[in-house]
Formats: structure tokens, sequence, C-alpha cells
């Protein structure tokens, strides 16, 4: 199982967090469902963060842009894979708000941490199971050239 | 009348593992209900034990959020979509 993305979409997510910083940025990956539970991403779609009451420690993506992105991804072929966030001066880790607020089963959840404006470690953790047996695993994320 | 569904990729499994469905419903409220009793694996997946939907499940008709719209009680036409989305957020 791994997250595949083109070297130009993984440069694009790394720096949305770099141009949002200290605030939070966050968006939707597109893509697609490919053998052996592997995703490959197509697009990243960079989204308002509509926490502007914590914008350096929260993020939370309209539904509306959801609802737009999952309709004109599904018209493509496409669909919505993951999500991505940037986590400033903090590791790019999952935190139990992150797992707390997750609820795209089998979907992957991109994490940047960004150090004084500049982002640094990307990683992707896989969504498994619902409810009290929700958690993430560390899931391979692979840059295609 | 029957309208469209769409489907999100977390209830897929529990949708017969399409991405599209149709359902036969006057309201949105008739609409959920027949996609439940469609897919009854997703009942727990839309709704809480008290019968409302999940605090983190959002359902649109095109593009309005059914909350303020009229809710269960919303009317639906032949070339609507409901779309349901559960939310995304988070936060180191």
């Amino acid at each position: 199982m791994a997250l595949k993305i083109p070297t130009d979409v993984y440069d694009q997510l790394r720096q949305h967090g770099e141009a949002t910083y200290p605030h939070e940025c966050c968006g939707v990956l597109v893509g697609e469902f490919v053998g052996s539970g592997d995703k490959a991403v197509k697009a990243a779609v960079p989204c308002g963060n509509t926490r502007t009451d914590s914008l350096v420690n929260r993020y939370h993506i309209s539904p509306s842009e959801l609802v737009r992105i999952q309709r004109e991804a599904m018209m493509s072929g496409l669909d919505i894979v993951g999500f991505y966030h940037s986590h400033p001066d903090h590791p790019a880790r999952w935190s139990a708000t992150d797992l707390a607020e997750a609820h795209w089963t089998g979907c992957s959840y991109v994490i940047t941490s960004v150090e004084r404006g500049s982002a640094v470690l990307t990683n992707s953790f896989l969504l498994l199971d619902q409810d009290e047996a929700k958690h993430f695993e560390d899931e391979p994320l692979e840059v295609i050239q | 009348m029957s309208i469209k569904v769409l489907i999100p990729t977390p209830l897929r499994p529990y949708a017969g593992k399409q991405s599209v469905l149709s359902v036969t419903a006057n309201t949105v409220g008739e609409a959920l209900s027949d996609l439940v009793n469609q897919y009854p694996d997703l009942r727990k997946h839309l709704f809480a034990e008290d019968g409302k939907l999940r605090s983190f499940v959002n359902v649109y008709l095109n593009d309005e959020d059914i909350r303020y719209l009229s809710k269960d009680a919303t009317p639906v036409k032949e070339t609507d979509t409901i779309t349901i989305v559960p939310s995304v957020a988070g936060g180191r």
C-alpha cells in the first residue's frame, strides 16, 4: 500500500504549507484507487481553512468545497483519495485532533511539517476502521517523477 | 421520483461498492430512508442511535447543506443530486 504523488503535486502541497505559514493549510487529493491498495494522486486541490478562530493549530475544509471537488472529480472519472494539511512548527505526525476528526476511512491524510516558514517533512497516514477501532497507519509516500 | 445520490469513498463498501445510487423520494428524508433500506449497512454510518444524522455527516442537495434548507423535509425533484460528504478537519 502506498500513496503515489507526482513531483509537481508534492511540491505544490508543500508550498501551500509555506504560503499559509504560520497558519495551517489544507486541501484535497484527487486521484485513483489502483491495485493492491495503492492510490495514484492526480491533483491537489487547495482549500480555504475555515477554522478562523484557531488557524495556527486547526484546520477545517468547508463541506461545500468537498461537495464541489467530489463532484468534479467523479465527472473526470476520479475520486477523492485523501487530504493534506500542514503542521506549522510541529512534527509531521498525526495528532489526537487529527484522528478524532478523521472520517474518510481508506483515504490518506498527508501532513507536512513547516518550520519557520520552510516545509521540512511530508508523511502520509492511512485511516483505517471506524469509531472505537479507528486508527492511522504509516503509509509509504512515493514521489513519482 | 428517482434521484441520484453520490456516495463518498469511505461509504462505498456499505453501498455495493457504488459511487452513484438511485433512490425514490419526494423529500431528502425519504431519499435517505430509501438509501438505507436498499443498503442497511449504511445506516449506522449515516445515523446516530437517536436516528439523527451523525455529527460529521454532511448532506447536500445540489449545492446547499440541508441543515440550511428544510432538513429532512426539503423537497426534491428529478434533476436533483444529493451528495454525502463526511467532514474533514484536524490540526496539530
